[in-house]
């Protein structure tokens, strides 16, 4: 998707109140560089009015030239020196513009996405279960990338075009008062074909780019289905509907296009016109002013350098106004994004720590659930009174169906989610009485989705302790069984994890996030079905590696593989957000209920 | 498409007729003091803007109108043909790749043929038709106006070219503060636990300052091309005037003349300037037509073999594989020797490490890719000869890669194939998907998000499943599509298919030893070979390696 294709989706229309809260918001960015800003400014005007000097100089030479009694060059030459000293600095002046506008944007916008990376990661874990990865990235990319062609472009051009047609007015008003009147005609047709443009044309415009982005959607989404398609022998079904959705596109592209055809040409007819009608009458006062029925001087009365002037001026004066709508519609997408981006700004964190948190200094390990009710909803309990003790060292397994609340046990430990009512402890204090930093350092995690970041073996395995060395970081990767492994790659340690970690197997993965866990040396562990989606083999190797990560810990375990849960102190079976079974391994297969019904599945 | 150019020519030389008439009516017009002469003139200038105006719409929509036909019917072929490649054809390409063949690459040639219809016309007949007209006016004021135009062409062109690998360098910049942000929400958990959110503040301010200082780069130099631009075109304009006063008082020019030169200097300028872009803009589009090319021109892969005598062997068995060998690229092989036999009805059972080729064989069978040698036949016939619908009309396939698209539920157990409701839940209810669906207020009309992130890992493998056996088709595959599910659900799904596909030869692909265990042939695979063929009882005596997987996963010791 481009960014317009994204804009022409989520673009809103803003009511007047946020509207006004979001320029003074932005504002606030700008000015806090009122150092580029200010410079911005003055650079702007000096530039635009050098320029509009121009044509007066080049209109005073054409006086000059056409004078009656032959060439009076003094005036040519000193018209032309100062032309070209005009032309020369708006042109010095425009580019040292340019340059302070792209530092003053690119200034804004690296805090901005500095802003909203912080603020994401303060954020509670709720928000990124409800908001999908994509959205959150088309933040930071397209609407700053909005922010900042408006901020660095449309903000001078606005300046700009705003002093061009103010400018042009004065001077064309100096030249001769009465051929101002073309512009009663031509103004008029401009504004008319302005509304023309944004009422009828850019939601044409708009479909066009949203039919664009569907059509790619559908065509990524397809081609990732490649091998389903192929064994059903499916290519025609999908390529016929794949042909609907093109021709589709297409004529939102023909219907876009069809009015669009008419922007181009329409402004140079505008340009035309002014010029046609400005040569009708300026030729009609010229002739007059020629042959003395007009008197030097009086209001009708026009030389043929005033004639040329005007003509330019008129140019300078039509271009901004049709350039007018098209900005506007550009501050009004930078507006919608800057929205979008503030929204995640304020966005509540996490609250803070309680005032008279407690640090952790050593944890023992000890958990207790006393009679925790939670539920992600209002309307829906996930756990109803769940009581669980877990003492220091000992392994808790956790089973269930799913959606029993497994992994919410989990949120709820962490901290990710607050209990609804009654209370969770560690070694004896409510966790909420506890600093979060320290409760979570207590922890230690290895998940389902392997996470590794793009960066060297040795960088990610580190990531658990960040000031370990290097001979530390190689016994983690020995205790997870990785060592032999990562020696044997050409580059070692300092292997780069590619992008989408093709280069290393998900076994491999497993235990190099197993590895960064033991170095982390938390009293605490959890393990959330560390060992799915990979084969049996593998799992045998990383089930080792666990073995010696849980040594001495606190651990949670969830899993389905029951092998892997057999030795656990402990066996809670969850069902529709209640604990229904309790027990050891032995224990609960004796009782002969959903635990010895689920193991025995596996030997039907 | 020739009217269009007809047209729009017309239009453009119109246009370029209005200084002409400016200065005639200023130069020679004015002089006969005649209101009606310069009146006429100027409706005459007016007609032209107005007609100028209706020949360039006109033409415009025609162009318009033309590059729909033109990329549409692109875009349908190149797509025909993605679909159509054989499997190891799109491996070559990349998935990825032939993404943005299809999106990006086509795009940039639409653009370019829509811009060259508009521009290409329009650029080159305002760049000659201005200079010939300037030229009989004055040919020596031309000759300076001439002079200034390489040097537009060249800042212009040398810096837009400069311009675009900088601005790849800013996607790229793009992509990488992208990959931090991906990266950081999807281990959001892990960082929240190791509280590294100063470390994740660092690693993306790297990332961030270099998309700053590139965008810096590329805006600081692209920012030049307007100034210039400006500056060059009217230094042009001075210098007419400066020049014009030397032929003037010499009597070889006039004032007037100066003005409409003033005018045409603008237009042949702002001409240049879309000819250098369109050189630019070319390069871009080359590439990307090459691209698109590239596919177009593969050739069809797979064909359906001619029946000779190789072709039929003599055999009640449904499947059989006869010394296949493998491999992808011709090195080492994926799959070797592979020799088995399957009766009809009956249920194979493949189980080996990641790696070890158990999808590869299921290729093999549904013909992905040819093997490098040895033969595969169905009902006694080598798959190479049977035709590809009826191939494929053979199976029913529910694959590790599993493909669920933003459409209904129903939809996506249907694919397309001429399957009724009916058919759809009795297959949903085999795969044991019928109580979750249900459970949807909107059932089977439930809407699935793109690539099924609405529901969870199990649910997509067992609509994946529903699928493959809506059809009730003659060959099952079950490329480790039940991995997701709990123990008990594989066990119902198992028991379900035992019953209610008795027609049907099934081929389990899995990890778990429960799930094939049951299965009359069980292969166990490891680095493309067989090293163990049989029933269960009889791989536990004979395969040590599948004894090892076995007890590790069925607790095996602890239970005697």
């Amino acid at each position: 998707m481009t960014r317009a294709q994204y804009n022409a989706k989520h673009n809103t229309k803003l009511d007047g109140k946020t509207t006004r809260h979001i320029i003074v918001r932005l504002g606030k960015y700008v000015f806090k560089h009122w150092y580029l800003f200010i410079p911005a400014i003055i650079f702007t005007l000096t530039s635009n009015h050098l320029s509009l000097m121009g044509p007066t100089f080049s209109g005073k030479a054409i006086n000059a030239i056409a004078n009656k009694n032959g060439v009076d060059y003094p005036v040519v030459w000193d018209s032309v020196i100062k032309m070209l000293i005009c032309y020369f600095f708006s042109a010095i002046l425009s580019y040292c513009l340019a340059v302070i506008m792209v530092h003053l944007s690119q200034r804004i916008v690296y805090t901005m996405r500095k802003q909203l990376f912080q603020k994401l990661n303060t954020l509670p874990v709720t928000y990124f279960d409800k908001t999908p990865v994509g959205d959150i990235v088309s933040h930071i990319s397209y609407d700053i990338d909005t922010i900042n062609s408006t901020l660095s472009h449309d903000l001078v051009q606005v300046m700009a075009s705003s002093y061009t047609v103010l400018g042009s007015l004065i001077f064309m008003w100096h030249i001769s008062k009465p051929m101002l009147l073309v512009f009663a005609i031509t103004v008029p047709i401009s504004i008319w074909f302005t509304r023309y443009k944004s009422k009828k044309v850019r939601p044409l415009f708009r479909e066009r780019s949203r039919k664009y982005g569907e059509l790619n959607g559908y065509a990524e989404e397809m081609l990732s289905g490649c091998p389903s398609i192929r064994a059903y022998g499916k290519e025609n079904v999908i390529c016929g509907r794949f042909n609907n959705r093109n021709t589709e596109t297409m004529n939102a592209y023909y219907r876009a296009e069809y009015h669009g055809a008419a922007l181009g040409p329409s402004v140079n007819f505008i340009n035309n016109l002014s010029i046609s009608l400005v040569t009708i009458l300026g030729g009609i006062l010229y002739m007059y002013s020629q042959s003395g029925a007009i008197a030097a001087g009086t209001l009708f009365f026009i030389s043929l350098g005033n004639v040329a002037e005007f003509v330019q001026y008129s140019r300078k004066f039509a271009g901004p106004i049709n350039e007018f709508a098209n900005i506007l519609h550009e501050f009004q997408s930078a507006f919608s994004a800057a929205e979008r981006v503030f929204r995640i700004l304020d966005e509540p964190s996490e609250p803070k720590d309680k005032e008279n948190a407690v640090e952790l200094k050593k944890v023992n390990g000890r958990v207790d659930f006393e009679n925790v009710c939670f539920g992600y909803t209002v309307n829906k309990q996930i756990l109803n009174n769940v009581s669980v003790k877990a003492d220091p060292g000992k392994t808790i397994a956790i089973v269930g169906p799913t959606g029993a609340g497994k992994t919410t046990i989990i949120n709820l430990l962490m901290r990710f989610y607050d209990v609804n009512s009654g209370e969770i402890k560690l070694d004896g204090v409510k966790i909420t009485d506890i600093k979060r930093y320290d409760l979570r350092k207590a922890y230690t995690m290895v998940l389902q989705d392997t996470w590794l970041f793009n960066g060297t073996i040795f960088d990610n395995i580190v990531y658990g302790r960040e000031n370990a060395t290097q001979e530390e970081v190689e016994q983690a990767a020995k205790a997870a069984r990785i060592d032999k492994y990562i020696e044997s790659l050409p580059d070692g340690y300092m292997t780069k994890i590619s992008d989408d970690g093709v280069n290393i197997s998900k076994g491999q993965r497993q235990l190099i996030t197993i590895a960064r866990a033991i170095l982390s040396d938390a009293p605490m562990l959890i393990l959330d079905e560390a060992t799915s989606n990979v084969d049996s083999r593998t799992e045998m190797k990383i089930q080792e590696a666990l073995n010696e990560l849980m040594k001495g810990r606190t651990c949670f375990i969830i899993a389905h593989r029951l092998s892997t849960i057999q030795n656990a102190n402990c066996i809670l079976v969850l069902q529709n957000g209640e604990i229904t079974e309790q027990g050891t391994h032995d224990e609960l297969l004796k009782k002969g209920g959903f635990y010895s019904t689920l193991y025995n599945s596996q030997f039907n | 498409m020739t009217v269009g150019f007809i047209i729009k020519c017309l239009g453009t030389m119109i246009e370029l007729l209005i200084p002409y008439i400016l200065t005639h009516i200023l130069k020679n017009v004015v002089v006969t003091e005649n209101l009606y002469k310069v009146l006429f003139w100027g409706m005459l200038m007016l007609a032209c803007a107005g007609s100028a105006c209706v020949c360039n719409v006109v033409a415009n929509r025609m162009a318009a109108r033309v590059s729909k036909i033109f990329s549409e019917r692109m875009r349908k072929d190149l797509f025909e043909k993605t679909m159509k490649l054989s499997a190891s054809q799109t491996d070559k390409f990349s998935i990825p790749s032939l993404e943005s063949r299809i999106t990006t690459d086509t795009y940039n040639v639409h653009n370019f043929i829509g811009m060259m219809q508009r521009m290409g016309v329009r650029a080159p007949i305002l760049l000659l038709g201005g200079i010939i007209i300037t030229m009989i006016m004055d040919s020596f004021l031309s000759l300076v106006m001439i002079a200034i135009l390489p040097f537009i062409f060249v800042t212009v062109f040398t810096i837009s070219k400069r311009g675009v690998p900088l601005y790849a360098g800013v996607q790229r910049s793009v992509d990488g503060m992208v990959r931090v942000v991906r990266e950081d929400m999807q281990g959001i958990r892990v960082i929240k636990a190791l509280s590294k959110n100063n470390y994740e503040n660092q690693r993306y301010d790297k990332v961030n300052l270099k998309l700053s200082k590139d965008e810096r780069r590329a805006g600081t130099i692209m920012g030049v091309v307007n100034p210039i631009m400006t500056m060059l075109m009217n230094f042009g304009i001075t210098a007419v005037v400066a020049m014009s006063a030397l032929r003037v008082s010499k009597g070889l020019s006039s004032p007037e003349t100066v003005i409409a030169f003033m005018q045409y200097f603008t237009l042949i300028s702002m001409a240049m300037m879309s000819v250098s872009r369109m050189f630019v803009m070319y390069t871009k589009c080359a590439a990307s037509a090459n691209r698109i090319a590239e596919v177009l021109n593969t050739p069809v892969d797979l064909e359906v073999m001619g029946a000779d005598d190789t072709a039929v062997i003599d055999t009640d068995k449904h499947i059989v594989f006869k010394d296949v060998c493998f491999s992808y690229l011709g090195k080492t092989n994926q799959l070797e020797n592979i020799s088995f036999s399957l009766e009809r009805g009956g249920t194979l059972g493949i189980i080996g490490a990641t790696g070890s080729g158990k999808s590869t064989l299921v290729k093999l069978l549904l013909r992905f890719y040819d093997t490098t040698s040895g033969q595969i036949y169905i009902n006694g016939r080598d798959i190479r000869t049977i035709d590809k619908d009826e191939l494929t009309s053979m199976f029913g396939v529910a694959l590790q890669n599993d493909f669920l698209y933003a459409d209904t539920i129903e939809e996506n157990i249907i694919f397309g194939r001429d399957l009724s409701h009916e058919d759809v839940v009795s297959a949903a209810k085999i795969a044991q998907a019928d109580s979750f669906i249900t459970s949807f207020h909107d059932g089977y009309e439930h809407l699935l998000s793109p690539k099924a992130t609405n529901i969870s890992g199990g649910q997509k493998q067992r609509v994946l499943i529903s699928r493959a056996i809506a059809a009730r088709p003659d060959i099952l595959i079950l490329d480790d599509s039940s991995s997701a599910l709990d123990y008990k659900t594989d066990a119902n799904l198992r028991l379900a298919l035992k019953e209610n596909m008795k027609e049907s030869t099934i081929v389990t692909v899995a990890q778990r030893v429960s799930s094939i265990k049951d299965c009359d042939i069980i292969i166990v695979l490891d680095h493309g070979k067989i090293i163990g063929i049989g029933k269960h009882e009889h791989l536990l005596d004979t395969c040590p390696e599948y004894k090892e997987i076995s007890d590790s996963q069925m607790g095996g010791a602890l239970i005697d």
